[in-house]
């Protein structure tokens, strides 16, 4: 298993695509944090990638390359591997790279420039954001056999976590306001790993708001250990359900 | 020459001689024998020991000195030490354990109706009230440590509670623990300066119906609500910090019923909201740093004719909310770090002007749980759309002048 890892590895990494990633994300971090003194702006952008950027380039370059790597899987599958270990090495492998170049490209100058709560929840949610969308590709992927309707099948998926939901919740928001929904609103976030991670990491960057009366319900249930713990459960569910739902039909796919 | 000392030997000979002292090894071992036996100008030294006398009561001109710091237990059954004759001074004491009460407030140290009295270097700990000016006039109460460890509102008394006085000094105190800080109500013409108040039950500072008073260079820290100003013309609030006061209610600044006052030089960071205003008018906001504040500012439709000029506004989650539509406060020469503009003349001032309320503020004053949505995407984009076209938020909630790069303050 091992060996595949690192056969797939070095694979992405002989991409440049990867490579080109990083950069981007580097550049991106280590320029906006350079731009002002404070490192406010800096967090912010870092932020908007890691909610914007990484689930999209995750989603869209796992998928794409899945697809194009299915003559070397049919390869695999004709070696007395199991597809279990086939499927699993495929998302180690990508989940790895996905995860290095998010570490690399932003997590490096956000443990330099800030290295508190806030940079250090940041590298950790942004690392689990590439790991679900890695898995949310795999999922994707797997539904079709048509390459196109695959590739658009992660494009939707990443469309509806990046605005669509927002947009659901707000609606949502404002046609019960006459009703108690806090709570319920703290529920409905887990439908959704970016705005699990949102959340995290505005109890960390908005502190002082959330301490407010609006947040207070929120910091009252993501803020304790347990509402911590709870989240990061759902967030690791999200990377691992659908990959479970990959694996169980990857396994009795007819290639 | 030779005269000089002499006179100088005379006086310094009637000064020993109007000194009385009182201590375990001394002849004299109660304070309020002491205090029986002294005359009008006189010196009354207690040493060193626990002092368990009830209720002490200084109703002669006397200085009261202590030698490193003396304890004067009230037992937590009565008023430790009251003040019943002018210009007393009280130094030097520790006094502890004053009694608890609704009706009668018993107190560490308290004046009556008097002028002049001086209270420094005491240390008070675990009083109801710690120190109590009543009706008083000139007074000066300067270096004090105060504390307690009041949990609830209803029963913890003040820090420093000052009532119906005038021309009184509040100097270098350290408070922490009691309900508020430092209770003003009907106090005029008075300084509050260089005060430490911290992690207090209710406010670090509450000022009532106080005009014409300044307070100037303190530190209120943690407090369970910040500050409450209210109802009081007049006041400079100058070079104080207002920091981390978090919660629900809580505001560093608590401004309501104020007018024709100064907010100058002071730093508000980190708190849920940084100014909170209501029904405030002719205000002169100038020179603040608000700064990793919730709100850096809620000014309240009910506010008008504030100048809010040359402040930083740095790091806050939102610069400015209000409740209404009606703006009636001018907004000049501030620096924003969210502001996006350009300076084509390079003099320093941008050449769009600034809009400081977000439609997500808007929207999360009317609906609260909205707050869930912040920094999302979505919310973005409508807010950058807001900015180009204002619809919900007011037009005229405006900074044509936001400035370029910060003020150094």
């Amino acid at each position: 298993m091992n060996r595949i890892i690192k056969i797939i590895f070095l694979d992405i990494l002989k991409n440049k695509i990867v490579l080109a990633y990083t950069l981007i994300l580097a550049l991106l971090s280590w320029s906006s944090f350079g731009l002002e003194d404070n490192s406010a702006k800096g967090l912010l952008t870092i932020l908007n990638v890691i909610l914007f950027t990484v689930p999209l380039v995750s989603i869209l370059f796992a998928t794409i390359y899945l697809y194009n790597s299915s003559e070397f899987i049919e390869l695999l599958l004709s070696q007395p591997v199991k597809r279990k270990k086939i499927w699993l090495s495929l998302f180690l492998g990508l989940s790895l790279s996905m995860v290095a170049a998010f570490f690399i490209g932003a997590g490096i100058p956000l443990l330099v420039n800030a290295p508190d709560s806030v940079g250090i929840m940041m590298v950790i949610v942004g690392c689990l954001i590439s790991i679900i969308f890695v898995a949310l590709a795999f999922l994707s992927s797997i539904l079709t056999r048509d390459k196109a309707k695959g590739i658009g099948i992660a494009i939707m998926t990443w469309l509806y976590f990046a605005l669509l939901f927002d947009g659901l919740v707000l609606f949502l928001l404002f046609q019960f306001s006459e009703y108690p929904i806090e709570k319920a609103m703290v529920a409905v976030t887990a439908f959704s790993p970016i705005d699990l991670a949102r959340i995290q990491i505005l109890l960390q960057l908005d502190v002082s708001a959330m301490m407010g009366y609006t947040g207070a319900i929120f910091k009252d249930f993501f803020g304790t250990a347990i509402g911590l713990m709870v989240s990061f459960m759902f967030l690791c569910l999200w990377a691992i359900i659908p990959f479970y739902i990959s694996l169980k039909k990857f396994k009795n796919k007819d290639l | 020459m030779k005269n000089i000392i002499f006179f100088f030997l005379l006086f310094s000979f009637f000064l020993q001689a109007k000194v009385i002292e009182v201590g375990i090894n001394k002849p004299l071992k109660s304070i309020k024998k002491a205090i029986a036996l002294a005359k009008v100008d006189d010196t009354i030294l207690v040493y060193k020991g626990i002092y368990k006398e009830g209720n002490i009561s200084i109703n002669k001109k006397i200085t009261f000195l202590g030698i490193s710091y003396p304890t004067l237990d009230g037992q937590k059954k009565y008023e430790v030490l009251s003040i019943k004759a002018d210009g007393v001074i009280v130094q030097g004491f520790k006094v502890i354990n004053s009694g608890y009460g609704t009706l009668e407030d018993p107190c560490g140290i308290k004046v009556y109706n008097r002028k002049n009295v001086v209270i420094q270097n005491n240390i008070l700990d675990n009083n109801f009230f710690g120190i109590y000016i009543q009706n008083g006039t000139n007074c000066i109460i300067k270096n004090n440590k105060i504390k307690a460890s009041g949990k609830q509102e209803q029963l913890i008394g003040n820090g420093i509670h000052c009532w119906k006085s005038d021309s009184l000094q509040v100097t270098a105190n350290t408070i922490s623990g009691h309900r508020d800080g430092i209770y003003f109500e009907f106090v005029t013409n008075s300084v509050i300066w260089r005060n430490i108040s911290t992690h207090n039950v209710r406010y670090g500072l509450h000022f009532m119906f106080s005009n014409d008073d300044a307070y100037i260079s303190n530190v209120f820290k943690n407090n369970g609500a910040g500050v409450a100003v209210m109802f009081t013309r007049r006041v400079k609030m100058f070079n104080n910090y207002f920091e981390e006061n978090w919660g629900d209610a809580a505001y560093g600044l608590f401004l309501k019923e104020i007018s024709d006052s100064y907010i100058i030089g002071n730093k508000f960071s980190r708190n849920t909201s940084g100014i909170h205003m209501e029904g405030t008018s002719r205000i002169l906001v100038e020179k603040n740093i608000f700064e990793a504040n919730g709100w850096g500012m809620k000014i309240q439709a009910s506010c008008m004719e504030n100048i809010i000029k040359n402040n930083n506004f740095v790091g806050n989650t939102f610069d400015i909310s209000t409740n209404g539509s009606l703006v009636l406060n001018t907004f000049d020469g501030n620096y924003w770090d969210k502001y996006e503009g350009y300076d084509l003349d390079k003099n320093g001032v941008g050449d769009v002007p600034f809009r400081p309320l977000s439609l997500f503020a808007v929207l999360t004053e009317n609906n609260p749980s909205a707050m869930l949505l912040f920094r999302s995407f979505m919310i973005t984009l409508l807010d950058k759309s807001e900015k180009i076209l204002p619809s919900i938020t007011p037009d005229n909630f405006i900074d044509k002048t936001p400035l370029m790069h910060s003020l150094s303050l």
